[in-house]
């Protein structure tokens, strides 16, 4: 039989604010642990909860972001369950009213754009971490469990997908582009590595050309979007094989084991019909009236889609204008560049390419490198004046990257400017045409492949510097 | 309307750990307790919306703003048990 | 000149300014009175003479300097041990809590102390304040001091019994469906539950979130007024905490309640209650119609559920409220072999039987299944109850009814029998539904000595008008006097 995968991704974001959701202890993981806390964020008896308004500002900047609607009056409520690492035992959460709903986030894959629904995006804390302790690290065989509430009561941020995801590959996508945005927003570092980002993917399958969606299987503990793939992918194929042999999948929790590359099932805590979620009483409801929001809207940057737009129009190609927008640094220089009067397609290559690979290769940031927008001018002029041939243009990039000096300095000091003074050049092609008057009567005569020789020769006697496409003109022009 | 309560499933949810007898005699309390309870069910309040809080009143915020965090000390001179500035409890079965 | 350990608030400051007596003296008189009172009576779980005496002392040469910080300055005054008080232990009558010593104060103790305020020490309570009787303590019940047989109600009744006993000028309690205003009538006392918001919920153990308020017990209408005055007012650190000035207490006190229309709660005032309790409520209405008042009977039908309402809402609340305790970061552990095990171990041993029953009453409520025929119902209820008061405060100023059914009952009474127990808050549930607020005056005796109580209920932020109407009450009403406590020295 043929399958088809439904999939939906649940992201939590951890806000960037300087203090907590709902105290003003700082939101710092470097921190000593159990030094960011207080009687709020720790669940001392006694203790009241007060929301942080940027946080708040935040999620609607967030929902705003991915096309959704804001509601005009939000609640947030208690979910209730036990666990260690969470001060109170309950979480301050939302459940029915969300501060955001019902958008959108539009993902291409392999040239095919799908808009993926979110359904919603909602405000919550986070817990304390806790760390187990005992011969292998692994939990089955912890001794003990040491808790650092830190983290406990950082502004989380959940966003939940629609199942309108149809592909391991759409799903990492969708997970990329969901973070770019966040990133672009400001509002928190996102760092997959650090867990400032999570996601968890819902994943069922269901006969081709089927309606009802089959049991899904929640997926945790994936740390890169790599891993996401895979993690859905081995899901995918999992929950084939029991299919196919005749057995039922089961709706549970799964995490993924980076290293065997497979997923285990977990032991089930408290189903999720058993967290008696009622409105937390200790919070007023939220109202974002029109004129917040829209003050909210006003501090929107242009979102990575709409800017990938516009540098296609600045003529980058499809490809490298969505990973222009999607790098702060990358884009600052391009746009830099283009308003002193580069070429856009000419520009966006050397950004998406040299660039990149030089800042991959030494590990650094592109923003930290000495390269400016006015560089990347002058570089393309230089081209364009057959001063510079293409090959060179790239070396004396990569000099300007390291902070050599400015494209002419450093073009000069490695002796890469083309010969572009006609008169020379001419001169040159005639004396190598006198020293092998036997070959270009040949070449004269039709021998057309011999074009290479003379070439080849007019590039040595000038050291290289030559314009190859001029010579070939000036050839050409002794020929007829 | 009798009322059907899985008392060892509430009392689990609850974490208290709860013998054979204390959960009868709860449940039978509870039962009595429910059914007065119950009389809410007899007033129409079709359309009526749920009263969370006494007073009409939303949006109270604070500043984005740090303020001084307790004494850790202090802090881990009220728990149980703490170790190397860490609260330290039994291990989890759970393997999350 | 009267024992310094019986004034009332007023009285002291007097003594105070004029030189006649000074807060050490105060202060080491109600210690005297605890020393005497305390072995019988049983109202404090914790007293700090230390404290207290270096409080006494800074408000002496306040006073001496001609500097005193207010009208509370030097007095001393009980707390209710489910107020958190930074570096002295607080329990809340809980095992779970036993030598728990928190780290701040709340925000009414820090108030009361910049006050100048000194604290005698830490009342006694019905565990986490669920109760009516304060037996419900781990550490032993309080009893009445104008019967020793009997209960002090509840759950303030460490506080009740302390400021009726003489061992503290004043007092604080918490009132979640009337645990302020049943003490204070079964004590003889004043009590006040404020308008839900008006006085900040920080630092007080919560019982039931949407419902519990802080307020005065104290031996006079005008104490009482001054009290919630200097506990009243916004908490940044209170996100239900109203935002504007609270209302005055103390100014329309004396004003009499002519022309005032004062509605019978018809419901509150009749099945049920004791007759003793009916005669003295029937006299306190005719005096207040003598007084030039426009007596009006009402009915407020909602309020016959407002119990089966409040026994949903305040167990669901609960429930959740008391999941903190799991021996994780404070108080009681009892040992288990994974968390889990330490958790339910800890919660079976350190909760009382009626806080394990609240508990697990809430949990119920709230799951899958029963959250709409249950909370999700008890919610709807309570915007019928709050409409209905509504529609009443158009046509009165005021609502009145008897504040307990009964004068005191003997310890043991009711213990066997949670529903009787829980009907000892029929009339004062309903404003703590509705966050009105609403209090209790004494207004005689019964034929065996024991205090009865007439309650107030006024509309949100209608506190002067309601101090003014119980003021009214107080001079219509005869001297109910001290209990006369028989005492040996411990």
């Amino acid at each position: 039989m043929n399958w088809e995968p439904v999939i939906g991704i649940e992201v939590h974001v951890e806000l960037e604010t300087a203090s907590k959701m709902f105290c003003g202890c700082a939101v710092d993981f470097e921190a000593e642990p159990n030094t960011n806390v207080c009687p709020v964020c720790l669940g001392l008896p006694g203790a009241l909860p007060v929301p942080n308004r940027k946080a708040i500002e935040w999620i609607t900047k967030i929902g705003l972001a991915f096309n959704c609607s804001i509601s005009e009056r939000s609640q947030f409520h208690r979910k209730n369950y036990f666990y260690s690492d969470q001060p109170k035992n309950y979480q301050i959460s939302q459940f029915d009213v969300p501060v955001c709903h019902d958008g959108w986030l539009d993902v291409t894959v392999a040239g095919a754009t799908s808009r993926i629904r979110i359904n919603r995006a909602h405000m919550e804390e986070d817990t304390g971490k806790s760390i187990h302790v005992g011969d292998s690290g692994r939990i089955h065989s912890a001794t003990e469990t040491l808790l650092n509430f830190n983290r406990a009561g950082v502004p989380l941020v959940e966003i939940v997908s629609e199942a309108d995801i149809r592909s391991a590959a759409q799903a990492r996508a969708y997970a990329q582009d969901l973070r770019t945005v966040v990133t672009a927003l400001g509002v928190s570092d996102a760092k997959l590595e650090e867990g400032s980002i999570r996601f968890d993917a819902n994943v069922s399958i269901r006969p081709v050309g089927t309606e009802p969606f089959g049991t899904k299987v929640e997926v945790k503990n994936m740390n890169s979007f790599r891993s996401l793939e895979r993690a859905v992918d081995y899901e995918i194929r999992r929950q084939e094989g029991v299919l196919e042999s005749g057995g039922i999948v089961h709706q549970e929790t799964r995490h993924w084991d980076e290293g065997e590359g497979v997923t285990h099932s977990m032991r089930s805590k408290e189903g999720s019909s058993d967290y008696r979620y009622f409105p937390e009483p200790d919070l007023l409801p939220i109202e974002v009236t029109d004129e917040w929001r829209d003050e909210i809207a006003a501090t929107l940057p242009e979102m990575p889609a709409a800017r990938a737009l516009r540098y296609v129009a600045l003529g980058a190609d499809g490809d490298s204008a969505s990973s222009l927008a999607g790098s702060e640094a990358l884009a600052t220089l391009f746009e830099s560049a283009v308003e002193a009067g580069a070429p856009g397609n000419v520009v966006a290559n050397w950004l998406t390419g040299e660039v990149t690979a030089w800042s991959r290769r030494e590990s650094l940031d592109v923003a930290e490198s000495a390269l400016t927008g006015k560089h990347l001018r002058d570089l393309a002029a230089m081209v364009a004046a057959n001063s510079l041939s293409s090959t060179a243009a790239k070396e004396v990039l990569g000099y300007v990257l390291a902070g050599e000096g400015g494209p002419a300095e450093v073009a000069t000091a490695h002796d890469l400017v083309q010969i572009s003074d006609s008169g020379a050049l001419e001169e040159a092609v005639d004396e190598v045409i006198a020293d092998n008057a036997e070959q270009f009567a040949r070449l004269a005569g039709g021998e057309d492949k011999l074009i290479g020789f003379f070439v080849g020769l007019v590039m040595r006697v000038t050291g290289g510097k030559a314009d190859p496409r001029a010579v070939t003109e000036i050839l050409r022009s002794r020929i007829s | 309307m009798p009322i059907d309560i899985d008392i060892a499933h509430v009392a689990k949810l609850a974490r208290i750990e709860l013998s054979e007898q204390d959960m009868a005699s709860y449940r039978a309390q509870l039962g009595v307790i429910l059914d007065h309870a119950a009389k809410v069910q007899a007033l129409p309040t079709e359309g009526v919306q749920p009263t969370s809080h006494p007073l009409d009143m939303v949006n109270a915020f604070r500043d984005d703003v740090v303020t001084p965090s307790l004494d850790r000390d202090e802090v881990l001179s009220q728990a149980p048990d703490a170790t190397d500035g860490f609260f330290r409890v039994p291990p989890s079965l759970d393997n999350e | 000149m009267t024992e310094l350990s019986q004034l009332t608030l007023v009285e002291a400051a007097a003594a105070l300014r004029t030189g006649e007596c000074t807060s050490v003296a105060l202060t080491e008189s109600v210690l005297d009175r605890a020393s005497l009172t305390e072995a019988s009576v049983h109202a404090y779980l914790t007293i700090d003479r230390q404290g207290a005496m270096a409080a006494a002392e800074a408000s002496d040469r306040r006073i001496a300097a001609e500097k005193p910080i207010g009208p509370l300055d030097g007095l001393p005054i009980a707390l209710k041990d489910n107020m958190m008080t930074k570096g002295i232990e607080t329990t809340a009558s809980s095992k779970i809590l036993s030598g728990y010593i928190p780290p701040y104060d709340g925000t009414v103790v820090k108030l009361l102390r910049e006050a100048g305020a000194v604290f005698v020490g830490k009342t006694n309570l019905d565990e986490f304040a669920m109760g009516s009787s304060t037996e419900n303590s781990a550490y032993g019940p309080t009893r009445n001091p104008w019967n020793l047989d009997t209960v002090p109600g509840g759950s303030s009744g460490g506080s009740a019994a302390a400021v009726a006993a003489g061992s503290a000028l004043a007092g604080l309690g918490s009132d979640t469906g009337g645990s302020i205003r049943q003490p204070a009538a079964l004590c003889g006392l004043v009590g006040m539950k404020p308008t839900y918001g008006l006085v900040s919920r920080y630092g007080l153990i919560a019982f039931a979130s949407s419902l519990d308020q802080i307020g005065p017990l104290t031996r006079s209408v005008q104490d009482a007024a001054i009290l919630y005055e200097a506990i009243a007012g916004h908490d940044p650190h209170d996100a239900t905490s109203f935002p504007g000035p609270a209302p005055s207490g103390t100014e329309r006190l004396g004003a009499g309640v002519e022309g005032l229309r004062v509605g019978v709660v018809n419901e509150l005032s009749g099945e049920g209650i004791d007759d003793e309790v009916l005669v003295a409520f029937r006299t306190t209405i005719d005096r207040l119609a003598n007084a030039g008042a426009e007596v009006v009977d009402l009915s407020l039908p909602s309020t016959a559920t407002a119990l089966s309402a409040y026994y949903l809402i305040a167990p669901a609340e609960c429930s959740a409220n008391l999941a903190r305790f799991d021996g994780v970061r404070y108080g009681l552990r009892v040992d288990g072999s994974t968390v889990d095990e330490m958790m339910s171990l800890t919660r079976a041993e350190g909760f009382g039987s009626e806080v394990i029953r609240r508990i697990l009453l809430g949990t119920y409520a709230l799951s899958a299944g029963y959250y709409d025929a249950f909370y999700g119902q008890a919610q709807r209820v309570r915007t019928l109850i709050i409409q209905e008061f509504a529609t009443a405060y158009e046509q009165v100023d005021v609502l009145v009814s008897p504040t307990a059914p009964a004068p005191a009952f003997e310890l043991g009474a009711k213990t066997q029998d949670p529903l009787s127990m829980y009907m000892q808050d029929i009339c004062t549930i309903p404003s703590n539904l509705s966050g009105h607020p609403a209090m209790s005056v004494p207004v005689g005796l019964s034929a065996s000595g024991l205090p009865i109580g007439f309650q107030v209920m006024a509309p949100a932020l209608g506190e002067t008008v309601m101090f003014q109407v119980a003021a009214a009450i107080e001079a219509l009403s005869d001297d109910i006097g001290r209990p006369v406590l028989e005492v040996v020295a411990s």
